[in-house]
């Protein structure tokens, strides 16, 4: 207790200067005297003792009765002491949590990283930002063995923690699938079923599964509730909606999905997004499909990666920079 | 934004009218007011959604959890008066084929 023992000197010589001068100086000295302690874990009826101790020194005339009710403060003082202490320990907790979120959420990234592959003869972009530290989104691609491009984009509904963990189950669900032909349906109806046996009854997830041939250039696609995507003629210079209807992942065990077949010619384009991007909102209005298609058109002279860049940026300030939901962006260009 | 619930039960039938937006906030107190009504075997539950002009996926996790909790308690679950912009979310997530939803009223599809 020698640092104590120092430190009651120096509040003694604290509160005689105080005393003397009435001085702010002495007070600035008190404040440091007071932060100093609580970084030494100094419960407040000690400085209370510290007090009354240097009081004595001063004034060792002082009146009983007066000495008396220090030691009363002392006592009231003490339940302050246990509060501080719990205070200081919630601090310590809430510090340790933070950093054990950051890491689970870097885990994540790591875990649900995923390349973005070259492919002679298409030009690929993609972009995923989460709204919160954790994502909901995801979007994966992979090739099988016969050389075509699979990829999936997926949105667990529920935010944070909880759809973070959903999402890696997911990815490891599908990384456990024979990497023969990776058809869209046969996969949404496994990973239905997995979803609908292993997630809570209000957790669900939204699929779009594509398949890409990049031999005859033919795009295989089913859908699980997935927002849907767009197809770019370049020919006719037109938009249209990728719909394939199919219940969500995780409602009922026997769904079944789809697969729709398009061909692609050299120019077209395919676009997958979560509804981060089409639910986007300004202010209270909420932007129209055509809208998102005009910003997709403003950019679509870019290189694919530039491209989704650009028009995540465009939304991004359209909402102030407060991402509402995660957003996600795929381009799939066939080269010209 | 809030939403507003209000209970009506009657014999064999609750009508649960809805004002105000769906979304990650108030989806938990729609969840408490709804799921346990959908415990009660033969019990209707209707859902009135003419005043609810947003909802999110939060929301229809909601009335997903509701549905299956009335086909495990025997009960029933009825969307009515759902506008354009919350069908839409019904229909991309193929909701519309296996929830009971009024789509005859002003608003639908």
């Amino acid at each position: 207790m020698s640092t104590l023992k120092l430190d009651l000197e120096n509040y003694k010589e604290l509160l005689k200067e105080y005393i003397r001068t009435k001085d702010e100086q002495a007070l600035y000295q008190a404040e440091q005297f007071s932060k100093h302690s609580m970084q030494h874990n100094i419960s407040p009826e000690e400085i209370i003792n510290i007090h009354v101790q240097a009081l004595q020194e001063i004034y060792p005339e002082m009146p009983s009765d007066i000495q008396a009710s220090m030691n009363f403060l002392l006592e009231t003082m003490i339940s302050y002491g246990l509060a501080y202490q719990e205070h200081q320990a919630l601090r310590e907790k809430q510090l340790e949590l933070k950093s054990e979120l950051s890491v689970a959420a870097n885990m994540q990234k790591t875990l649900l990283s995923t390349v973005k592959p070259d492919f002679d003869g298409i030009d690929i972009g993609a972009i995923s930002v989460p709204a919160k530290q954790m994502n909901g989104d995801y979007h994966h691609f992979v090739q099988d063995q016969e050389g075509s491009l699979g990829i999936a984009v997926a949105d667990v509904i529920g935010k944070g923690v909880p759809a973070a963990l959903c999402m890696s189950m997911i990815k490891y669900s599908m990384d456990s699938f024979p990497h023969k032909r990776m058809e869209p349906s046969v996969i949404l109806e496994s990973l239905n079923r997995v979803v609908e046996r292993n997630v809570d009854s209000s957790m669900f997830i939204t699929m779009f599964y594509g398949l890409y041939n990049s031999d005859d250039h033919k795009f295989y696609y089913s859908s699980a509730g997935h927002e849907p995507g767009f197809y770019y003629h370049h020919k006719d210079e037109k938009f249209s909606e990728l719909d394939a209807p199919g219940l969500v992942l995780g409602v009922t065990p026997d769904a079944e999905y789809r697969q729709y077949v398009q061909t692609v010619e050299p120019g077209d384009m395919i676009i997958m997004l979560t509804d981060g991007v089409t639910e986007c909102r300004q202010g209270d209005r909420f932007i129209e499909p055509e809208e998102v298609l005009e910003i997709l058109e403003k950019h679509m002279h870019l290189p694919a990666q530039q491209m989704v860049e650009q028009v995540y940026k465009h939304f991004e300030k359209l909402q102030d920079f407060q991402l509402r939901d995660d957003f996600t962006l795929i381009v799939i260009r066939r080269e010209v | 934004m809030n939403l507003t619930i209000d209970v009506t039960n009657k014999e064999h039938k609750s009508i649960v009218a809805l004002s105000g937006e769906i979304d990650a906030f108030t989806a938990p107190k729609l969840k408490e007011n709804l799921l346990p009504l959908t415990k009660e075997e033969g019990q209707t539950i209707e859902v009135d959604l003419q005043n609810v002009n947003y909802m999110d996926s939060t929301g229809l996790g909601v009335f997903i959890s509701a549905l299956k909790s009335t086909k495990e308690h025997g009960s029933e679950l009825k969307l009515v008066h759902m506008q354009e912009r919350v069908h839409r979310l019904f229909k991309i997530t193929g909701l519309t084929e296996i929830m009971n939803i009024d789509s005859t009223v002003q608003g639908g599809i």
